[in-house]
């Protein structure tokens, strides 16, 4: 079997991530922050490492500023739910997931202003476009910084820089970024960072955090309020970070493996890991791009992206080259709309979708080969049932 | 004996103390003091200006520092 969807979760992980939530299921297994026993401190300490590697990662000073939630969708909501009131303006770009789309466009109905900035059909963004979108009452730009249809980097250094110099917050989705790409949020000047866990950091499903830049939490409203194990005479939610936003016993255990993800990919270097995949997505770039009745989306150009590449083959959709992919050569990518319908209809291919292949760490060479010779048969094989 | 607002503070203070080589115990905190979490940390009296400098720099909020 070939697993090409790393893109929507990476699989398999590093052995150190299963050992880890074996070891803390078997050997602690206790509720962080809640009791004064020595389990309790130590399921404390393993959710406090995770941060700390993290905050490592990120280039962030003080790991409370990190909060964890289930994943990217849930810190997303936090940040863009906590920040935008009626009469609020937002901007975002049209190569957005659905999990920064759609909370937007239900605070819309509530009276939210939202302009979202076209990209090129290539998934470029153009930071001018962004500037020129700023009004008085502009608060908040939520930037995907990398795609998931297509993996093409949006310029968030450069629209970082226009937010601070507005004054307006900036929000990354790293989903797609974090662990793939270098991420130093004083050098990016974000405000709020969202990432998953599961996908580049290694981790397992149901974990994922958001980066809250000091004073910022003042503006962000917390979704969830409730038992956070800190001021337990209050009835009242603390305002202090990360307890604000933690509410609820958290998920230890995925939190436990987050943390073996997150040495992983610290060990072994977000540069090399980069390098790594970028040469995995050089060969299949320029191997996909050599077989006739293959158009490529996005970039084309590994050096801009991330590893995520979309293609479709003449005459054929989207579903049934996954599905013979799958059939007829045991290999597994994702086709259609990736939660991403803007994102599709900034490359020309809504509704129809694309066939998305995503190699990972774990991806080997010899595997790309055999992935390009499969679409090759298919693509000769010519017309399937249509689209 | 010093007091956090949060665990998470307490741990980040844990490994900040440990890492400057002073030795210390995370204890339940006593019934007489009040505390917004259940933890804290326990040290040698003699390393009171040593503690009070490395948690200052690292700008973690803390709670009080009380004798026992
Ligand atoms: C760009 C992007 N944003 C957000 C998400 C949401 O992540 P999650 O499903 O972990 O919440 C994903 C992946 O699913 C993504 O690719």
């Amino acid at each position: 079997m070939i697993y090409l969807d790393n893109a929507a979760t990476s699989w398999p992980k590093p052995e150190a991530v299963y050992q880890a939530m074996d070891g803390f299921m078997c050997q602690v297994g206790a509720s962080p922050g809640r009791s004064g026993h020595r389990l309790s401190i130590e399921a404390g300490r393993v959710v406090y490492e995770t941060r700390e590697s993290l905050a490592r990662l990120f280039n962030i000073d003080d790991p409370l500023r990190i909060i964890f939630t289930s994943n990217a969708t849930e810190a997303l909501n936090v940040a863009i739910n906590g920040v935008l009131r009626p009469g609020d303006h937002a901007i975002t770009s049209s190569m957005e997931h659905n999990s920064v789309m759609r909370p937007l466009r239900a605070l819309q109905e509530r009276g939210v202003e939202l302009t979202v900035v076209s990209c090129s059909k290539e998934g470029f963004l153009d930071p001018g476009g962004i500037e020129k979108a700023i009004k008085p009452n502009t608060r908040l730009i939520v930037l995907n910084h990398a795609s998931n249809v297509v993996g093409t980097l949006l310029p968030v250094i450069e629209v970082g820089a226009i937010a601070r110099r507005h004054g307006v917050l900036f929000c990354i989705d790293a989903a797609q970024s974090a662990g793939a790409y270098p991420l130093d949020v004083s050098f990016m000047k974000v405000d709020l960072l969202a990432f998953t866990g599961h996908k580049s950091l290694y981790g397992p499903q149901g974990t994922g955090g958001l980066y809250i830049r000091q004073g910022v939490e003042d503006v962000v409203e917390p979704l969830m309020r409730g038992g956070t194990g800190s001021r337990s005479d209050s009835e009242h939610q603390p305002d202090f970070l990360p307890d604000k936003y933690e509410s609820g016993t958290p998920n230890t255990v995925g939190l436990a493996g987050l943390g073996a993800g997150v040495q992983f990919v610290l060990s072994r270097g977000v540069n090399a890991l980069r390098e790594k995949e970028e040469k995995l997505m050089y060969l299949l770039i320029e191997g996909l791009g050599a077989i006739p009745g293959v158009t490529l989306y996005g970039s084309g150009d590994a050096r801009e992206q991330v590893a995520v590449l979309s293609f479709n083959i003449a005459g054929i959709a989207s579903s049934e080259v996954a599905m013979r992919l799958e059939e007829e050569y045991d290999i597994l990518c994702r086709p259609g709309l990736q939660c991403a319908p803007i994102a599709h209809k900034t490359l020309g291919t809504f509704p129809g979708g694309t066939v998305r292949v995503s190699p990972g760490y774990f991806t080997t060479e010899y595997e790309v080969d055999i992935v390009l010779r499969a679409i090759r048969n298919i693509a000769s094989m010519g017309k399937g049932i249509g689209l | 004996m010093v007091l956090f607002h949060s665990i998470s503070g307490a741990l980040r203070a844990e490994k900040l103390l440990k890492a400057e080589g002073v030795p210390l115990k995370m204890i339940p905190v006593p019934r007489h003091l009040s505390s917004d979490c259940g933890i804290c940390i326990r040290f040698e009296r003699a390393d009171e200006l040593k503690v009070e400098g490395i948690l200052g720099r690292s700008k973690l909020e803390i709670q009080g520092i009380h004798q026992i």
